[in-house]
């Protein structure tokens, strides 16, 4: 047991560390503020060029493509090292990391010669339009409607929580064509051109006080039949595939962790709390449970082997923590922990900050209570829920 | 990264379960659970011996097989998983462990043999009463050639043949071994949660007994001893955990309620993903612990308090939750889900409660912060 790289690994992590120092900045301690409007974007097309053309953009991609043809353990520590940079990555993990591989799988060699080079290139950004106002853990049951005119369909409805949708070109985008049968049936996926008239996007004030995210509202816009991925109707199957090329996460869990709200109770003086340290030590024995975890993984795939489903467990873990650790945080500064001032607070108020994320992170990309029905589901071989909507028609279900 | 066992290790594992499921079945745990007059189930003990289990870190010179810290953790692993009714832990972890860590050669070279044969049945007194035993406070003396006092409670101090004591000498602590054929030593057993392990009351009156290692250096060798077992008794607990979020899948998918299996309401699920989940945060926490004390790793104290403090959560969780799955069932005495809570307990406080544990790991976080 150790947690060493092998030779050929030392030998790649070495190659990428040295690329990285030559372009970019190694994180300097001060916590980054998220970055806004064009220069950043810009920042973010430029790098994404440096990369590809060097060949560690899509590590695990095939040459062909324009990726490197390397391992997933490559790609973990090329994750690893770049994360350790400032690079602004953001703009391009949901296109490259989901929509563009389902192009490649779905798409015709047209499609391919046509788009996956330009993103891989950060010419072109692509967004991923699954969830609707009514459709989120249960995104099936879907309602944006695609009507066939001719060669075309005319499409009409709205997403939400679109990631980037304001500054992507492109976006893959989950459509009902038949609302006359049961409703994993019904579903049709296009690409679509973000840019063309009847698209509209509006971002959304979250409850954090942010605005992130998308609202995408589709109004007649057409599309024609021939940027259809997959069949008519067998929109699920490619959403499957779009969501099974998740990335593997090989960032730290977000926001502070054990050691930050350490620091701050040394200064504060609540180290001496015996409840404040019995929940540090909770704390921290989830956050190793998290790292950890991620070793294993990361150790099947050093070994050649497929992971094992333990690496389900991280997000329920560390999104619950970050909640848990701000919430004692707050309470910790007393009345004081409501000013959430970066000048006034300690940790530039991160901890207020990540009060307010943190509901939004047990939400995000899978609830607790779904992630937690994949975990029996599909782990542990428990029943499926009892689902009356599987065999009716899409149009004669309940909704509300 | 290779943060995992290696095969070889994962192949002893396999095989370590197979012969335990064979032979260690739950009707051996309840020989011992039902009939007051067995402290362990012999039948079983005498075959982990002839397995040389007793023997697998202890070196090849002394008889056994020369393995490691990361086999021992392997094994630990399997006998949690079967509640394994023999003084397999007091032996090979607590006493085969002191005296690795304190033992003179010839202290060694003395009782190796045995403990390897099964001859030898160890035990580790600590506690005197409520509460953690502080080295500080301690009643039972040691003067240098006899010992007085009263341990209490001592696991396997009834079966076992010798005694590694934790006592005051002079200012400080140390350590010390007893025979426990000796005069002055008499014993009186307790009746406790877990009649699975045998506890018992030691009282020592002028019983001859020689030191473990340097006098005054008990203290720092109990916490070092403490730090090793931890992570093997962290791993038992691990095998426990898994059996009972097995257990508890087996009962709800075959258990029907309101037309179909309970394991398809999300009450049940949602339950049982909780318990995957402290599974899994534990294995990885043990698995860390394992790593820290196969190669002596500046961070065993961190690295064994998580592991523990993750597995008695886990253990505790799901020996509960398993019970509950089981409903009214779970609550009988013939089926097997009160066992687990039983020994689910009885580790948890063993050699320092939860509380103890996360004490220790935030002092040795303190500790490395400063540094």
């Amino acid at each position: 047991m150790d947690f060493n790289d092998t030779p050929e690994e030392a030998e790649f992590r070495a190659e990428a560390r040295a690329f990285l120092e030559k372009h970019l900045q190694p994180k300097s301690g001060a916590r980054p503020r998220p970055g806004s409007g064009k220069d950043a974007l810009q920042r973010a097309k430029d790098w994404q060029k440096i990369k590809a053309e060097n060949k560690f953009a899509q590590i695990t991609w095939p040459k062909e493509w324009g990726g490197r043809g390397g391992t997933s353990m490559q790609s973990v520590i090329w994750g690893q090292e770049e994360s350790k940079f400032d690079a602004p990555t953001g703009p391009f993990a949901i296109g490259l990391g989901m929509c563009v591989p389902t192009v490649i799988a779905f798409g015709s060699d047209a499609h391919k010669e046509r788009y996956v080079q330009k993103a891989l290139m950060g010419e072109e950004i692509w967004c991923q339009l699954f969830s609707e106002p009514s459709a989120g853990s249960d995104v099936a049951g879907l309602k944006t409607r695609a009507v066939k005119d001719g060669d075309e369909w005319v499409i009409n409805g709205q997403k939400v929580w679109t990631s980037g949708a304001h500054y992507s070109d492109y976006g893959i985008v989950l459509v009902r064509t038949d609302p006359k049968v049961p409703k994993h049936k019904g579903l049709t996926m296009f690409i679509i051109n973000m840019k063309q008239p009847g698209v509209e996007v509006r971002p959304i004030h979250q409850a954090s006080g942010g605005r992130e995210f998308n609202e995408v509202y589709f109004t007649d816009v057409r599309i024609p039949d021939s940027d259809r991925l997959g069949d008519v109707g067998a929109g699920w199957k490619v959403a499957l595939v779009t969501l099974m090329n998740e990335r593997l996460a090989v960032g730290g869990s977000p926001g502070p962790d054990w050691g930050e709200i350490m620091d701050y109770a040394k200064t504060s003086g609540t180290m001496s709390d015996q409840a404040f340290r019995e929940k540090l030590a909770d704390w921290y024995v989830a956050a190793q449970g998290y790292k950890l975890t991620k070793f294993r993984t990361m150790t099947a795939l050093s070994r050649g082997q497929t992971p094992g489903p333990e690496n389900s467990i991280g997000k329920i873990i560390t999104a619950n923590h970050l909640q848990d650790i701000c919430n004692s945080a707050i309470e910790m500064q007393d009345h004081y922990g409501i000013i959430n001032d970066p000048e006034m607070m300690p940790g530039d108020a991160i901890f207020q900050q990540s009060f307010m994320w943190a509901p939004g992170l047990r939400i995000a990309g899978g609830t607790d209570e779904i992630l937690k029905n994949i975990i029996a589901e599909r782990v542990l071989g428990l029943p499926q829920d009892v689902r009356v909507d599987k065999t009716l028609p899409f149009d004669e279900l309940k909704a509300g | 990264m290779n943060f995992d066992f290696s095969e070889d290790q994962k192949f002893l594992g396999n095989e370590a379960r197979k012969f335990l499921e064979s032979q260690c079945t739950m009707a051996e745990v309840r020989a011992v659970l039902n009939d007051d007059s067995k402290a362990f189930n012999e039948g079983v003990w005498k075959k982990i011996v002839e397995m040389g289990w007793l023997g697998t870190a202890i070196p090849e010179e002394h008889g056994g097989l020369g393995l490691g810290m990361l086999e021992m953790c392997v094994l630990a692993e399997e006998m949690g998983r079967v509640l394994a009714p023999v003084p397999y832990a007091s032996t090979a972890y607590f006493f085969t462990e002191a005296l690795k860590l304190a033992g003179s050669e010839a202290q060694q070279a003395e009782l190796f043999p045995g403990v390897v044969s099964g001859e030898v049945v160890g035990c580790y007194a600590a506690s005197e009463g409520p509460g953690n035993p502080d080295a500080g406070s301690l009643t039972t003396t040691f003067d240098g050639k006899t010992l007085s006092g009263t341990k209490v409670p001592v696991t396997d101090g009834d079966v076992a043949t010798h005694a590694v004591v934790l006592a005051k000498e002079g200012k400080g602590a140390s350590l010390v071994l007893v025979d426990l054929s000796a005069k002055g030593v008499s014993k009186k057993v307790l009746s406790t949660l877990d009649p699975t392990r045998s506890h018992a009351e030691l009282t020592f009156k002028d019983a001859p007994a020689v030191r473990l290692g340097k006098a005054g250096d008990g203290a720092r060798l109990n916490d070092a001893l403490l730090d090793r077992v931890a992570v093997l008794i962290a791993f038992e607990q691990l095998g426990g955990a898994s059996r009972c979020l097995e257990m508890a899948k087996e009962y709800a998918l075959e258990r029907y309620a309101f037309g179909r299996p309970i394991g398809g309401n999300q009450a049940i699920k949602h339950k049982l993903a909780e318990m995957y989940v402290k599974n899994e945060v534990a294995r990885s926490n043990c698995f860390y612990g394992a790593w820290a004390v196969s190669t002596d790793a500046a961070e065993l104290p961190e690295a064994a308090a998580a592991a523990r403090v993750a597995a008695s959560e886990a253990f505790w969780f799901a020996s509960k939750e398993n019970i509950q799955t089981h409903g009214g069932m779970g609550f009988t005495w013939e089926v097997d889900c009160h066992l687990y809570y039983r020994r689910a307990k009885l580790l948890a406080v063993q050699a320092g409660s939860p509380k103890v544990w996360k004490e220790k790991l935030v002092r040795a976080l303190e500790t490395k912060n400063a540094a």
